[in-house]
């Protein structure tokens, strides 16, 4: 065991870990924090793929400032766990049932996939680093990169129709 | 067994961690002697003398008010959360102190044969990183806030957090600016770039001024501290902290300060450039060249940090609604023109001045 590999089996249990205390908090202020942590986890896995560009935009974007945004709006509605509405028993049945079915999927979709081709490469490949990135972005995929972003531009301007009302 | 098993280098790790102990040292003791600067500095322009009492001219200061936070009775309120409650203020200064690994604080030092870089680590997204932990400065003031189970804190907090995420926006586009004429993200290649040429501040005069304003605003420095205004939300995030906490949470102001001010020398004024000297010429001085390097930069960072001050004392409050006036309708345009003149001024450039 090399020292990549120690951070990565480190790393995802960091990230697994945090993403069940997500689900399990009670305190939804809690679940955004732990969200935090697996967007670091998942932030250093980026890194040892050699991506630093896309891990530091992921805690830029996401933990810095989508999560602050989820944390305005939780921290404004004051939930608590006391005033949580109970939900109905037949409710929480078809929760189980559709989980179920959704791990199912997944598990069948996941057999069938080449996992063994399909090892991420640790340390090694620069595809991630930003020049290599912005060369292929403006060069061979700039009509998606267009695409997308005008989309994003329609988002915002829909924002700000919704905020004006 | 462990060094061959993971295969480190153990002088490079010797290295770091003597160079990450000595520029953690240094900022602390710079923000504490900031606190003194900031009290003379407000007594010079009121006209007073500041504090005079401790030690000659006053020099123990920062001590004995460290000391004073110390010794204070630490109050826990019956908050929602203990644990978060404590984790404000370590947040708060495990940022502030975090951005300082990507400064390159000075060229090639020789100890031994060894080449060692003054910089932790000399990583290709630098100021990127820079960007990320700025935006988890957040977290301190919001959890704080929040656990401190007061609507006025958590008021308190929520505008700091919106006017830190508003203001993230300009500066980040006055970057994109800089990083358009650089080419790279890299602090050293920044600074090296100046050194041969002209101070990016020359190419970036709008461009600097949008972030300058843009790091007042993030370091919650007058006139831009409302999440402090006490008129309004009696004392501002930190209210129910006490001791210690309280103190972290007003270090870390002055730690944050004194990053800025770094890297706003580095990006804009040549970084650890000698003004009107020849560097290159004079490599036979060796490590010599590399301290007055570094205290070429301090020098920049006392200048810069005397401009927070003066304005600090200069310049009255905004109002809320003038903030983020200011922000949203102001300083963005303002840096998307910026942004677009210098791509438009590049992209000719690169055409060789043709269209």
């Amino acid at each position: 065991m090399d020292i990549t590999q120690v951070l990565f089996y480190a790393l995802s249990a960091m990230a697994l870990g945090s993403a069940i205390m997500v689900v399990i908090s009670r305190n939804p202020v809690h679940s955004v924090l732990w969200l935090i942590i697996t967007f670091f986890a998942i932030s250093g896995h980026y890194i040892l793929m050699n991506a630093q560009f896309l891990g530091i935009v992921n805690l830029i974007v996401y933990a810095g400032a989508i999560m602050v945004l989820f944390l305005f709006v939780i921290m404004l509605m004051n939930l608590n766990a006391e005033t949580e509405p109970q939900k109905n028993k037949w409710l929480k049945l078809a929760g189980v049932v559709a989980g179920g079915c959704l791990l199912l999927v997944l598990v069948a979709a996941l057999k069938q996939a080449e996992v063994k081709g399909k090892i991420a490469m640790l340390g090694t490949g620069d595809i991630g680093l930003i020049r290599n990135l912005g060369k292929a972005l403006f060069t061979d995929y700039v009509v998606p990169f267009e695409i997308s972003s005008v989309l994003f531009l329609s988002a915002m301007v829909g924002a700000v129709v919704i905020g004006k009302k | 067994m462990h060094s061959a098993l993971l295969a480190i280098d153990l002088f490079f790790v010797i290295e770091k961690l003597v160079l990450i102990v000595g520029i953690v040292t240094m900022s602390l003791v710079i923000a504490m002697y900031e606190t003194y600067a900031e009290r003379k500095v407000a007594a010079f322009i009121q006209d007073r003398r500041g504090p005079n009492r401790a030690g000659p001219f006053g020099l123990l200061q920062p001590l004995a008010d460290g000391l004073k936070l110390f010794m204070k009775e630490e109050i826990i309120p019956n908050t929602s959360n203990r644990f978060l409650f404590i984790l404000g203020p370590c947040l708060a200064m495990l940022a502030a102190m975090m951005t300082s690994a990507v400064i390159p604080w000075g060229g090639k030092l020789n100890v031994m044969g060894r080449e060692v870089n003054l910089q932790i680590a000399d990583i290709n997204i630098g100021i990127l990183y820079v960007f990320g932990v700025v935006s988890m400065g957040v977290y301190g003031i919001m959890i704080g806030g929040w656990a401190s189970n007061n609507k006025f804190s958590l008021m308190a907090a929520l505008r700091g957090a919106s006017q830190v995420i508003s203001y993230e926006l300009p500066m980040g586009l006055s970057l994109i600016a800089l990083l358009m004429l650089t080419g790279s993200l890299k602090m050293s290649e920044i600074v090296a770039q100046q050194i041969d040429s002209w101070w990016n501040v020359v190419y970036q005069p709008l461009g600097f001024f949008i972030f300058l304003v843009c790091a007042f605003a993030e370091c919650n420095r007058t006139p831009f501290d409302l999440p402090e205004a006490e008129n309004e939300l009696n004392f501002g995030y930190h209210q129910e902290y006490s001791s210690m906490k309280l103190g972290f949470y007003l270090f870390a102001e002055y730690i944050n300060m004194f990053i800025s001010s770094v890297i706003m020398a580095t990006l804009f004024f040549g970084g650890y450039d000698i003004p009107f000297f020849n560097d290159a010429a004079h490599a036979d001085w060796g490590n010599w060249l590399v301290a007055l390097q570094a205290v070429s930069l301090l020098g920049k960072v006392a200048l810069f940090i005397f401009l927070f001050m003066w304005v600090r004392w200069t310049i009255p409050r905004f109002r809320y609604d003038q903030l983020m006036n200011l922000g949203w309708k102001g300083l963005i345009p303002l840096s998307l023109i910026n942004m677009i003149v210098t791509a438009a001024i590049v992209l000719l450039k690169a055409n060789h001045w043709k269209f």
